[in-house]
């Protein structure tokens, strides 16, 4: 894997992102709570920016009535239809393709692992090195 | 099979095979605010506007009752960056979706100002009328690819029938849009004369769905949740398909075109096997019914394909459409809106290269005369 160095660290305030081109490829890194994050600038799912994605937090609720937010701004929520990614490892938390009750006892069956979908929008391994921001590709 | 996507396609997909160049079936243009209307509409009613604003038969203005997912239900990368809600800016929609979407003709959807549920039936006239014009001169005149709709009221059906003379006059207009959501059933008598002049002037009918007719929108009484509306769009539709059959519009205007855009089209098989069974049970009772429902909707109805539903597998995509018919399909993308379709992407079903050419174009191109 090659190494890009693609912003300063200043370059990308928190909350905000940067798009840059790293070989060829359209990559969209993001600054969320010190932490630098990079994907590529595509939605598995039609296509859309994610440069354009809200950045929302985790929400998740152990029981009816109760929500907890978490990880606030490191959840990418598509600029299309919504469909929600996790930064670290582009995993997909939202899938339209099984929303039914599962049928084996819940109870047994951690929630979210219950949630996650199938779809995977690629990401880079990203470094700080003295104030730049370098993703790996 | 599976169809599954697990990665972002490649940029020679994207291309691959031959570029198609489409009509887009439901785009959605905006005003950038009401003063648009100022040039076309008389003193009266911009004063009216002003003071009174729209009167309509649920208590929201000017903004849709919750967020809707998204602001004004539209893709977040869609507002231009030169100000004014997304979808108001022609150079920014030509950039972002029509340019590079290879979009041949782009059928304009107006929703602005709730125009269908204007309760003041004058002035819904006059800014049915004044939106109107502004297709044409903020639209269609500075960019040929875009078509405009004459909208209506058809709850006064005599302000109505003027306002298609006028415009079809005018001679640019492509359909006759009328309210999803009347007063009455869509097949109600009292909206017939709207329906002989569109078929008398070869103007298809159509029909966008949502908006807020005052009714709630299901039949079991109003949805909590937004995503619990957003499905009732099919059984509002469902229901104007079947009062349009069973009521006899097609017999008695077998040439009326009818679309149903926006409704998406994984619903109609069962609508229509359901009319056809109890068609042959209830026979008596409609006996102004020459033919059996099915018939009816393959002669005189078209859908427009967004919203998509994705089944897990895509052959019951294909399955669904075929039920449908190949050649009652048009392509929509509802661009800028937050449920858009990108052609390239949206249509998971396996699909043959000429089946995909009569979807994405020349089933349009037919219906529309372009
Ligand atoms: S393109 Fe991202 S959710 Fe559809």
């Amino acid at each position: 894997m090659a190494r890009h160095i693609v912003a300063s660290t200043s370059e990308i305030p928190p909350g905000g992102n940067k798009v840059v081109d790293v070989a060829g490829r359209d990559i969209v890194v993001f600054h969320v709570n010190g932490e630098f994050f990079a994907l590529l600038n595509r939605c598995p799912h039609e296509g859309a920016p994610l440069e354009k994605a809200a950045c929302v937090a985790r929400l998740t609720s152990p029981e009816p009535g109760v929500y907890e937010r978490s990880r606030v701004g490191e959840m990418l929520r598509c600029p299309w239809h919504g469909w929600e990614f996790d930064m670290r490892n582009g995993q997909s938390w939202f899938d339209p393709k099984r929303v039914r009750v599962r049928s084996y006892p819940v109870a047994v069956a951690r929630g979210d692992e219950l949630q996650k979908g199938p779809y995977v929008a690629e990401t880079f391994p990203v470094h700080v090195e003295d104030s730049y921001v370098i993703v790996e590709v | 099979m599976s169809d599954v996507i697990d990665r972002p396609l490649l940029e020679e997909e994207k291309t691959a095979p031959t570029r198609l160049r489409i009509v887009d079936c439901d785009v959605h243009p905006s005003l950038r605010s009401t003063d648009d209307l100022n040039e076309f509409l008389p003193k009266r009613w911009q004063q009216h506007l002003k003071e009174f604003g729209s009167h309509l038969r649920t208590p929201y203005l000017f903004t849709t009752p919750y967020p809707r997912s998204s602001p004004l239900i539209a893709r977040r990368d869609a507002w231009p960056p030169t100000g004014g809600p997304p979808g108001s800016d022609l150079a920014f929609m030509q950039k972002q979706h029509l340019d590079p979407l290879d979009v041949e003709f782009g059928i304009l959807q107006v929703l602005d100002l709730f125009i269908f549920s204007q309760q003041n039936l004058e002035f819904g006239a006059a800014i049915q009328r004044a939106i109107n014009d502004w297709q044409l001169a903020f639209w269609s005149h500075r960019d040929p690819r875009l078509k405009a709709s004459i909208l209506i009221g058809q709850d006064g059906v005599d302000l109505a029938i003027a306002e298609i003379e006028r415009c079809a006059r005018i001679g640019e207009y492509i359909q006759i849009n009328v309210s999803p959501r009347a007063n009455e059933p869509l097949g109600r008598r009292r909206y017939w004369p709207i329906y002989e002049r569109a078929e008398a002037l070869d103007l298809p009918l159509g029909i966008h769905v949502g908006g807020y007719g005052g009714h709630a929108p299901t039949g079991g009484g109003w949805p909590s949740y937004y995503v619990e509306e957003h499905q009732s769009n099919a059984h509002t539709i469902a229901a104007q398909l079947a009062s349009l059959v069973i009521e006899g519009v097609p017999e008695r205007f077998p040439k009326l075109k009818i679309v149903f855009i926006e409704g998406g089209f994984g619903w109609i098989a069962s609508a229509v096997w359901r009319m056809d069974q109890h068609f042959e049970r209830f026979r008596s009772e409609v006996p102004h019914l020459k033919r059996k429902p099915s018939e009816y909707v393959r002669e005189n109805f078209w859908f427009t394909t967004q919203p998509i539903d994705e089944p897990d597998e895509a052959r019951h995509l294909r399955a669904l459409i075929e039920w449908v018919g190949i050649d009652r399909l048009l392509f929509s993308s509802d661009y800028p809106h937050w449920d858009f379709d990108d052609p390239r992407f949206a249509f998971k079903a396996p699909l043959t290269e000429a089946e995909r050419r009569k979807i994405f174009s020349t089933n349009a191109r037919a219906v529309y005369k372009f």
